[in-house]
């Protein structure tokens, strides 16, 4: 089911399909390992369009809200 | 004599690893963007001494903030690059090193938190990964000392690999995917308490209960401590030196030098608030009311940066801080800047636009109280109880939140999203936290003494020529009309430019009432920084910046000492 990254619910886990928004945006996550084919898994969203948390290969990134709409995932059938 | 250069991204080591290999103490903390300029040593190579240069941490060589501009200047003036990798997060640092190896400079890989990632079951192939990449790669842990000495004995090994030229980005992350299939094994990881620790302090519903219970025990801390410390170590030195300041005063017998050096006897007495002597006041204002809270806040401080909770307080205080054209981030140049305002200004560089670092800074000199403001606040108004001292860091409170709301109002620009690492929570080093508030402690020392001196020169030599009687006469319409003080009180605002815990010895002898004591102290705080804040924003804003930031600063405290004098005083 594709989808974007802040509709997840907490504790989701989820694969980045394709990152739309500018190059810049997306050379500047793609440096901190946000990529396509690259597991993903929401820790927290914030409150009032505040940042959502996700988790990427063992490290927590803090992403503002506009940004993390750019990233589109698919969460994959268990 | 060569120029190695350590290189690597945020939060991977560089500067242990500086300090390590140079003996020279630096900051260093658990975030990213500790180090916003970068550092030089000197370091021995058998006969040939060499430059070290500590560079700020960057994801890559294309700049996206002001510290990674410097990063990216450091590495063009290289004979000999150092890359940082952190082992525990292999992927995603290789992309700036081999955007470095590919950028035809000798290269040596330091395979950094190599016992971390031991611990979270992380293998690394380190002689596969030195065929891949062909150069030398030493595994580190930079904070024990681990793997150093290798690492300085294979220096003369750096290589410059052959390439066929730069790679595109998409070609190195495909290039970054084989070496990690062929060097890397991930054993599966148990979730540990660090984890849920980390999860319940960075979510809503959990991280804010967790902050403000955090908040309020660091203030306890550091007011609790810092009393205890007055109470038991400084005030029993300066009564054992109170003897000899006594006899020094009787031998000097009245006159100018007595003036100068001891002051004004308050009932044949030395005041150590009042008397503005050099060596009774200028010892006692920094030594028994400033350094025994700047000794526990940066105590505190360090605990905060080395432990990691920062970057998630940063995450918590997100939602808020874009109220005032700032994000997350915001919190630590204003946390540092609890402690000094100058730190603070500088920390504001890893801020990415010049709208975010003009906000972060005027907030900072405004209403962002640092230590020296701190205790003057509870020397002026502590005998009168909490209430007085509660009404101050009210009013700054509701300046801060104002003032960042009309700022974000009226400045152009833009204000971009949080965009940040959260590392993993790690037990700060006792030896480390201790050089680090050493090094801090030493630095205001330094610093605030000389200012010091000089302010109590000023005054005794403004209050000489009458000076100061005739500003007090020159404001007395402004001052008493308008704030509701009397006109000396524009000698303490004067002299709060140069030190502002100087002031309260200026405020004190002038009798003035709770209530008139909390204007003039909120007054001193906002009216305008030190001249060290001002020095530093002079270098990161501009001149025009600080012209802005100055008239911005005098609108609001014309503003706020009217506001407050309504509502203290009546009108």
């Amino acid at each position: 089911m594709e989808t974007l990254l802040p509709a997840l619910t907490t504790g989701t886990e989820a694969v980045i399909l394709r990152l739309a928004g500018g190059s810049s945006f997306r050379k500047k996550i793609g440096e901190m390992g946000l990529r396509e084919g690259v597991r993903v898994r929401l820790v927290a969203k914030h409150l009032l369009g505040g940042p959502i948390v996700i988790e990427v290969s063992g490290r927590e990134i803090t992403l503002g809200r506009g940004m993390a709409a750019q990233i589109v995932v698919t969460v994959p059938a268990t | 004599m060569k120029k190695i250069v350590l290189m690597g991204n945020p939060n991977v080591g560089k500067s242990v690893v500086f300090s390590r290999l140079t003996g020279a103490t630096v900051i260093t903390s658990n975030y990213p963007g500790t180090t916003v300029d970068f550092s030089r040593g000197r370091m021995c190579l058998g006969k040939d001494r060499h430059e070290i240069v500590d560079a700020p941490g960057t994801y890559s060589l294309d700049p996206s903030n002001r510290a990674e501009e410097v990063a990216l200047e450091m590495f063009q003036e290289a004979d000999l690059v150092i890359v940082v990798v952190d082992a525990t997060n292999l992927e995603r640092n290789l992309f700036l090193a081999l955007q470095i190896l590919e950028a035809d400079r000798p290269v040596v890989v330091a395979l950094n938190m190599w016992d971390e990632a031991q611990h979270s079951g992380i293998l690394i192939d380190v002689e596969r990964l030195e065929r891949e990449l062909q150069v030398p790669v030493i595994p580190t842990v930079a904070l024990s000392g681990e793997g150093i000495r290798e690492l300085v004995r294979r220096l003369d090994e750096a290589l410059t690999p052959r390439r066929p030229g730069r790679l595109t980005d998409d070609a190195r992350w495909v290039r970054i995917g084989e070496i990690v299939r062929n060097v890397q094994q991930v054993t599966h990881r148990h979730r540990t308490l660090s984890d849920t620790l980390s999860e319940a302090s960075i979510r809503p519903l959990t991280g804010f209960p967790i902050a403000v219970l955090v908040m309020i025990g660091a203030l306890w801390l550091v007011t609790g401590i810092g009393e205890l410390l007055i109470a038991l170590v400084f005030d029993p030195l300066f009564e054992l030196y109170t003897p000899v300041a006594m006899a020094l005063s009787s031998w000097l017998g009245p006159g100018i030098l007595h003036e100068v050096l001891i002051g004004t006897l308050i009932d044949g007495r030395i005041d150590y608030v009042q008397s503005m002597g050099l060596l009774t006041t200028g010892l006692y204002v920094p030594f028994a009311m400033v350094l025994p809270y700047i000794i526990t806040f940066y105590a505190v401080l360090a605990v905060f940066e080395d432990s990691g909770y920062l970057p998630r307080l940063a995450t918590l205080f997100d939602t808020i801080f874009h109220r005032f054209g700032l994000h997350g981030f915001g919190v630590i140049p204003i946390f540092l800047g609890l402690g000094c305002n100058v730190p603070g200004v500088l920390a504001a560089r890893s801020l990415e636009t010049g709208k975010q670092r003009f906000i972060a800074t005027t907030l900072l000199a405004i209403s962002v109280p640092c230590m020296a403001k701190n205790a003057m606040v509870f020397g002026i108004l502590g005998p009168y109880g909490p209430r007085y001292i509660l009404m101050v860091f009210g009013a700054l409170a509701v300046v801060f939140v104002a003032a960042g709301l009309v700022l974000n109002r009226l400045l152009p620009g833009d204000s971009p999203e949080i965009c940040l690492e959260i590392p993993p929570y790690r037990r700060p080093d006792p030896m480390t936290v201790l050089k680090k508030v050493w090094m801090r402690v030493g630095g205001f020392v330094r610093e605030a003494i000389p200012f010091l001196f000089l302010g109590i020169l000023v005054v005794n030599l403004l209050h000489a020529l009458g000076v100061l009687g005739m500003l007090g006469l020159l404001f007395a319409p402004v001052v008493q009309a308008w704030l509701g003080l009397p006109g000396e009180t524009t000698a303490a605002l004067v002299i709060g430019f140069l030190r502002k815990d100087l002031a309260v010895g200026m405020l004190l002898p002038l009798g003035l009432t709770p209530e008139q004591l909390v204007i003039a102290t909120t007054l001193l705080t906002v009216y305008f920084p030190c001249v060290g804040t001002f020095a530093v924003m002079f270098k990161e804003l501009g001149a025009r910046g600080l012209v802005k930031a100055t008239a911005f600063m005098a609108c609001t405290a014309v503003l706020v000492g009217g506001l407050m004098r309504i509502a203290l005083l009546g009108l």
